[in-house]
């Protein structure tokens, strides 16, 4: 997709920290897809590759105080938002130390202390805890918003539209952020849908939608603006499309064949990274600035993997003791 | 006080304590719920936390559990314990498991207040005993009163736990009458009642069920049978230990449920009570029970799908007449 480049408002500062946002998310899925092949993670492990420029830049323009509700793909959700890398690597090794006591892994990942309100093994099924999240800022008069995470797959599905119909119903401060990688595990959009872009939907709730490039973070940034500000206003919910590639599969042992490989290539030349590497070049920021970044992500992914590493195990005892009753 | 009126009192009561307290369903508001539960609440506490719902069961269930996970503890209202069919997935998958799954961080204090049970003649989608559905997942609780002093007393409870609560009325409750204490009060979950003491028989039930089984206990009497009758109240957290108490003591058992026999909470409570408690009984274990049917419409066939007051006195004719001489 060719970006439709504005002009932005956005620092070199600010620029620099999206940087390290998905360079951190890039860092931590090609660290854990590797822990994943030496075995020291099991189960699934759906990586955010290719898709970082949306967490980082919807997240960016949130406030800490502000909620989101994240998605089977929530890796890159929850490092924007703060999640301790370490932590994070920790739950997906299943230790203790991680964010669930390993007893949620990478679907579900969750903390309070970032307000994150929990990653979700059902797609869709997340939606209507963050309409409640929301609900419940609005009956305390509180000004945060809730960022609900969901995709192109989850569009198909009732609680999708139920949850969009009820937050416009009662104007209630959520941003529907719909990450559009465009393949529901394999099945390709055109297959589940028969409008070119879903944010035409919006209209149907009686919300605004638009469609960005979910590549460019500085776009997405942007897009969060107004939605931000109607719902802190109390003016309701928004639906932020944004359009996307995954770089593999579903998830870690998917090949995804039926990616098309020009399509890939094309994505590929179009990638979150580049794009921000372009933008910081354009802002005047200096290879070394950016050479720093990288080397800093570098430490925390090899900090997070020895201290998911060096963790211990949950307690066997400890856990039947806990459901004895 | 009626059951109705008990339960009304209950919402009113948590409801002036606690802001966080907010009930959401379709039809609650001016409307006052189907069964005039929420009647007058909409007046009382406003728009803000009497909030009328679309038919969206899926999504308004997934709304309490969003609420209540930041704090807020709603009380959602299914119209029918049928509907909450369609909310599934937020029941199970998300309400259930959310504690567990954030490593015991996150927290659910979210009731489903809904209703089942045959009697009115609405059919197979509109009738049915479905606890057992919800006894079976872990992460959930399972209440079910049978008086207006108990439906008070636990809805309370429920409200002020802080996991999720599924709280199953019965229809033919609603209109029931009973004694309610007229100062605060709480009936803790998982604390099963005698609501009649017996030496013969233990007698075990829980919502509609207890009341036939008092009239059962009552015809019994007569003939010379002493039935104690438990009213297990909750079904998850059990109170296994006042069940167990009872066989020990009386020898014999009886369970009396509503639902259909085959995979129900009854045979859950037998399985139980011969595991810990074979050598205590003196005759076979006798599951009075719905016959394994979709609910009909005609009455008479209504009727003959679930137990009635002389099918629970057949039941414990039967466990006494098997009885080896103690």
């Amino acid at each position: 997709m060719e970006a439709n480049r504005t002009m932005t408002a956005v620092s070199a500062e600010s620029l620099l920290a999206m940087y390290e946002t998905a360079a951190t998310i890039r860092r931590f899925e090609q660290s854990a897809i590797e822990q994943y092949r030496l075995g020291n993670i099991r189960g699934y492990l759906h990586p955010y590759l290719g898709e970082e420029g949306i967490a980082t830049g919807s997240i960016a323009a949130l406030e800490p105080d502000d909620y989101i509700v994240s998605t089977h793909r929530g890796h890159g959700h929850a490092i924007a938002k703060g999640h301790d890398p370490r932590r994070m690597m920790a739950e997906l090794f299943g230790k203790e130390t991680g964010y669930c006591r390993g007893r949620g892994g990478s679907m579900h990942v969750a903390s309070r202390s970032v307000r994150n309100l929990g990653a979700n093994g059902i797609v869709a099924g997340g939606l209507g805890i963050a309409d409640g999240a929301a609900l419940a800022i609005k009956q305390r008069g509180g000004s945060e918003v809730v960022v609900a995470f969901c995709s192109d797959g989850s569009s198909a599905n009732g609680m999708w539209h139920e949850s969009l119909n009820l937050a416009a119903i009662w104007d209630l401060p959520v941003i529907f952020v719909l990450e559009n990688n465009q393949y529901a595990v394999s099945t390709p959009i055109r297959d589940s849908a028969r409008i070119e872009h879903l944010s035409d939907r919006a209209a149907g709730y009686g919300m605004p939608g638009v469609t960005v490039d979910g590549n460019d973070p500085v776009l997405v940034y942007e897009a969060m603006q107004e939605p931000l500000r109607r719902a802190r206003g109390g003016e309701g919910p928004s639906l932020i499309e944004c359009m996307t590639f995954r770089h593999g599969g579903h998830h870690v042992n998917d090949p995804g064949t039926y990616l098309p490989a020009d399509e890939l290539e094309r994505w590929k030349a179009h990638d979150p990274l580049i794009v921000l590497r372009e933008r910081l070049a354009t802002a005047g920021v200096d290879e070394a600035a950016i050479a720093e970044v990288d080397e800093r992500v570098e430490r925390v992914m090899e900090e997070a993997v020895e201290f998911a590493t060096e963790s211990a195990n949950p307690s066997v005892d400890e856990f039947l003791a806990e459901v004895a009753s | 006080m009626k059951y109705r009126e008990a339960l009304r009192a209950a919402l009113e009561e948590e409801m002036e304590r606690d802001p966080a307290v907010c009930v959401i369903g379709e039809g609650i508001g001016e409307r006052g719920g189907s069964y005039k539960v929420t009647e007058g609440l909409l007046a009382r506490f406003g728009p803000n936390r009497v909030i009328d719902t679309p038919l969206s069961e899926a999504g308004f269930v997934g709304l309490g559990v969003g609420a209540a996970v930041v704090g807020q503890r709603p009380v959602v209202e299914m119209l029918f314990i049928d509907f909450l069919l369609l909310a599934m997935d937020q029941v199970i998958n998300q309400a259930a498991k959310y504690r567990f799954m954030s490593g015991g961080e996150g927290r659910v204090p979210l009731v489903i207040r809904t209703q089942g049970g045959t009697g009115n003649s609405l059919a197979g989608q509109h009738s049915q005993s479905l606890e057992a559905l919800y006894y079976h997942i872990p992460g959930l609780k399972v209440v079910m009163p049978a008086t207006p002093r108990d439906a008070k007393g636990l809805l309370i409870s429920a409200i002020r736990d802080d996991d999720p609560v599924i709280f199953i009325e019965h229809k033919q409750l609603y209109m029931t009458d009973g004694e309610v204490p007229e100062e605060p009060y709480l009936v803790p979950l998982g604390e099963a009642e005698i609501k009649r003491a017996g030496t013969d028989v233990t007698l075990v039930a829980w919502s509609h069920m207890v009341l036939k089984s008092l009239q059962a206990a009552e015809e019994l009497a007569a003939e010379g049978i002493s039935a104690e009758v438990i009213d297990l109240r909750s079904l998850v957290p059990m109170d296994m230990a006042s069940v167990l108490d009872s066989v020990h003591r009386t020898g014999r058992l009886v369970i009396a449920q509503e639902a259909v026999k085959r995979g129900g909470v009854a045979s859950d409570i037998a399985a139980n009570v011969v595991e810990q408690a074979h050598d205590d009984l003196r005759a076979p274990i006798v599951r009075v029970a719905g016959k394994n049917t979709v609910i009909p419409f005609n009455l008479a066939l209504e009727k003959a799908a679930v137990p009635q007051v002389a099918d629970i006195v057949a039941g414990v004719r039967s466990v006494m007449g098997v009885a080896v001489p103690g």
